[in-house]
């Protein structure tokens, strides 16, 4: 087993990060997919993530919502370690068990919606909360009803997602997942299926989560207007390690690495 | 013109009588109903141990996989007349004593909760896997994934196959008669003997499993597609 003496067994301080990837490595087979990777995102802040292709980019979401294990390292939660947890007084892979109980912290949308279609919108956003957090269900369709209002939905609460638009499943998606009142949120191309007319609709909702709620947020995008407009930090990926980072200002106006140079100026001419 | 195919010295026994039609049909509706007992018990068998094979067939547990997988190959691979006559000939030795409803619909249920649950699987396999991460990011246990997500949504493309099968039971449940169930071939086996006429009997039989038989594949699909409505898909 990974000598995991060098990893605290919780973060703690004033300033303790709400999320951070210590030395996090993935490999599928002999494909590293990311190298000791260390990333520490505050509570409140809103990091985005972008690169090309088989960067790694999604697989950092994936490990945090624990879609998929690491292979080595440690991914701490509100001070307290996700993918480990304290035998005696060692750290050991987390059990079943211990995901359970860690990973309420943490709320996902994916690029393909995943909305639960034998389900209306309000029973979508109704399913979490009744059947995990055991809120009765007078009291989950209080708060669907409300999060559905704030992602503009609230019309079409009866509706199945077969009847939606893609803007519109994506945003009943994003009440899915607060309904859970989640302290991280993360964004997995939430955009990319989506088409062009209606990006616009779920890129608003985004928007107002990041000026009105104090969420900490990561979000992998191809939307590099969008990521400079919203974020309080961009991460470039390349081959599975962070390239460069920085305010979006400083990365967006004046790369330092020829990589990210040569990523946003061949993003550019795509568009 | 073709009379003489109807000469009595080609067809000398070709005399339907219909008094005594008449006469034998409420004993063969009462078998009727008989058959349809067996036929929905055994498929209430099934449906429920095919589901639970099906899931056992998916589960993390590598032996509970294997047995189960090997038992259904087992019986699948077997004639159904064969388990009835273990179940109820051999099933004593074992302390086993079941009478032969008991027996008729447990063999039958078992038989075809092997095919049920390959019918499941198909329907439990085309529910995309990210329903799955769906319900990890909603923190649901697996028991609770299967229950209000996977299953709800296995079933109605299962349906089809779900109601072939059932027509395949109705259609198997003759072989219960070798035990002495008063199904509907039984039945008429018992009025031949009584009377040497097996002509009427017969061909009711025959009748009356074509007029069950028929309808059953329009119903189906009709409650396919009441059921896709209903889950809004």
């Amino acid at each position: 087993m990974e000598d995991m003496s060098g990893f605290p067994q919780e973060i703690t301080g004033k300033d303790k990060p709400m999320v951070s990837f210590r030395k996090v490595r993935k490999a599928y087979g002999s494909l590293l997919v990311l190298d000791d990777l260390d990333l520490d995102v505050s509570a409140g802040e809103m990091v985005s993530i972008i690169g090309p292709s088989g960067s790694g980019k999604t697989t950092v979401l994936r490990m945090l919502m624990t879609l998929e294990e690491i292979n080595g390292g440690a991914i701490y939660v509100d001070g307290k370690p996700l993918t480990h947890m304290i035998q005696g007084d060692k750290l050991v892979p987390a059990s079943e068990k211990h995901l359970r109980n860690r990973r309420s912290d943490i709320g996902m949308c994916f690029q393909h919606f995943n909305l639960f279609p034998h389900m209306t919108a309000i029973q979508n956003c109704m399913e979490g909360p009744v059947q995990v957090l055991g809120l009765s269900k007078e009291e989950a369709r209080d708060r669907g009803e409300e999060l559905l209002e704030l992602v503009g939905m609230a019309d079409k609460r009866d509706q199945h997602p077969s009847r939606l638009s893609g803007g519109q499943q994506q945003r009943v998606a994003i009440a899915r997942a607060l309904a859970m009142r989640p302290k991280v949120m993360l964004f997995d191309e939430v955009t990319s299926a989506l088409d062009p007319e209606v990006i616009g609709e779920v890129t608003n909702v985004i928007r107002k989560l990041v000026a009105e709620h104090n969420l900490t947020m990561l979000m992998v995008t191809h939307q590099m207007g969008f990521a400079r407009d919203i974020s309080d930090r961009v991460c470039f990926f390349y081959d599975g390690k962070i390239e460069e980072q920085g305010p979006p200002v400083e990365l967006f106006g004046n790369p330092q690495r020829e990589r990210t140079q040569q990523f946003l100026s061949a993003v550019k001419e795509a568009v | 013109m073709l009379s003489w195919l109807f000469e009595d010295e080609w067809f000398p026994k070709f005399d339907w009588r219909w008094d005594y039609a008449w006469e034998i049909l409420p004993r063969l509706l009462e078998a009727t109903l008989n058959t349809l007992i067996a036929a929905a018990g055994g498929y209430a068998i099934a449906l429920v141990l095919g589901l639970v094979f099906a899931l056992a067939q998916r589960s993390q547990n590598k032996i509970l996989t294997f047995v189960v997988r090997e038992f259904v190959e087992f019986v699948r691979s077997t004639p159904l007349l064969l388990q009835i006559f273990f179940l109820f000939y051999v099933g004593p030795q074992f302390g086993i004593t079941l009478s032969p409803w008991a027996t008729g619909m447990i063999a039958i249920g078992l038989h075809y909760s092997c095919y049920l649950s390959e019918v499941y699987r198909g329907g439990l396999d085309s529910v995309p896997k990210g329903q799955w991460e769906a319900a990890t990011a909603l923190n649901m246990t697996t028991a609770q994934t299967y229950r209000r997500l996977i299953i709800p949504q296995a079933i109605p493309p299962a349906i089809p196959g779900m109601g072939n099968y059932l027509v395949g039971i109705f259609k198997d449940t003759p072989m219960l008669s070798v035990i002495g169930v008063a199904e509907l071939i039984h039945t008429a086996n018992a009025i031949g003997s009584e009377t040497w006429r097996y002509l009427e009997a017969y061909t009711m039989v025959g009748l009356i499993f074509l007029a069950l038989s028929l309808p059953a594949a329009a119903l189906i699909r009709a409650f396919e597609g009441l059921v896709r409505r209903k889950l809004g898909m």
